[in-house]
């Protein structure tokens, strides 16, 4: 089952979501497409929307930490935003340190955000 | 009662943890729970689902409704016939995993649930019981 990965384009930041409930197989082609493109076209940060995501396991909140931890180590940046506020309840209530990424209220808070952490002009 | 009081699901493939987790959801939603219930709900039965689908390949989800004239009261049974877990105050234990996942699946699952019980055999398989309670 192949699966596109919308990524917009700002200037030397990219911009994806996560639209809908993913199956494993999506997950994996996500992380793939996102590392892939950060190191092709040369950006220097991604904002991953997932306001959409209605429910973030602990399966996804790996695969959320892992892609975060590939960007870094292609040498870009990573805030996600827009995670749900029941969504935050359940994670804390699961467990500690499950989230391990930058985290804004919202897409334009998490371009600022980006724009702080790597100090781009536009 | 306006909703089918039980419901049962095959979990045999990857895909079955999503329907999974979105009829435990809608159920949850058909029997008046709010969304943070609803969500915290969803989010421990995609844990199970997953644990069935990674360590036993297929097993199945029972959901009902044992709701009083007070409570709200959604019951999920997960089990399967898989190769059990030999230590379960190991398994329960906050960071141990055996897979590949942060661990924190069985015992963020029991903070999830109002109930939880866990029952397992080495070489028969293992059932989950969880429940979720609210005020009506």
């Amino acid at each position: 089952m192949e699966f596109n990965v919308p990524i917009l384009q700002l200037g030397k930041l990219l911009i994806t979501t996560l639209q809908f409930d993913l199956s494993d197989q999506q997950v994996v082609c996500f992380q793939r497409d996102i590392v892939q493109e950060v190191s092709t076209r040369d950006a220097q940060g991604i904002v991953i929307d997932i306001s959409a995501l209605d429910v973030v396991d602990s399966f996804m909140a790996r695969v959320i930490n892992d892609t975060a931890r590939a960007v870094k180590l292609v040498g870009a940046e990573v805030v996600v935003c827009g995670v749900q506020p029941y969504v935050a309840m359940t994670l804390v209530e699961m467990g500690r340190n499950l989230f391990n990424v930058e985290t804004t209220f919202n897409l334009e808070q998490g371009i600022d955000k980006l724009k702080q952490l790597t100090h781009t002009r536009y | 009662m306006s909703h089918e009081s039980s419901v049962k699901i095959t979990l045999s493939n990857v895909d079955d943890i999503v329907s999974m987790r979105r009829s435990a959801r809608d159920f949850a939603k058909r029997m008046g729970f709010g969304l943070a219930d609803q969500t915290r709900l969803a989010t421990a039965v995609s844990e199970l689902a997953r644990n069935v689908i990674q360590y036993a390949g297929s097993g199945s989800g029972e959901m009902n409704d044992l709701s009083t004239l007070a409570r709200l009261i959604m019951r999920v049974q997960i089990s399967d016939q898989g190769p059990g877990i030999e230590d379960i105050d190991q398994a329960m234990l906050e960071g141990y995993t055996s897979g590949n996942g942060l661990g924190a699946g069985l015992p963020g699952c029991e903070r999830l649930s109002d109930h939880f019980l866990i029952e397992s055999e080495p070489g028969v398989g293992t059932c989950v019981v969880m429940e979720i309670h609210a005020d009506r």
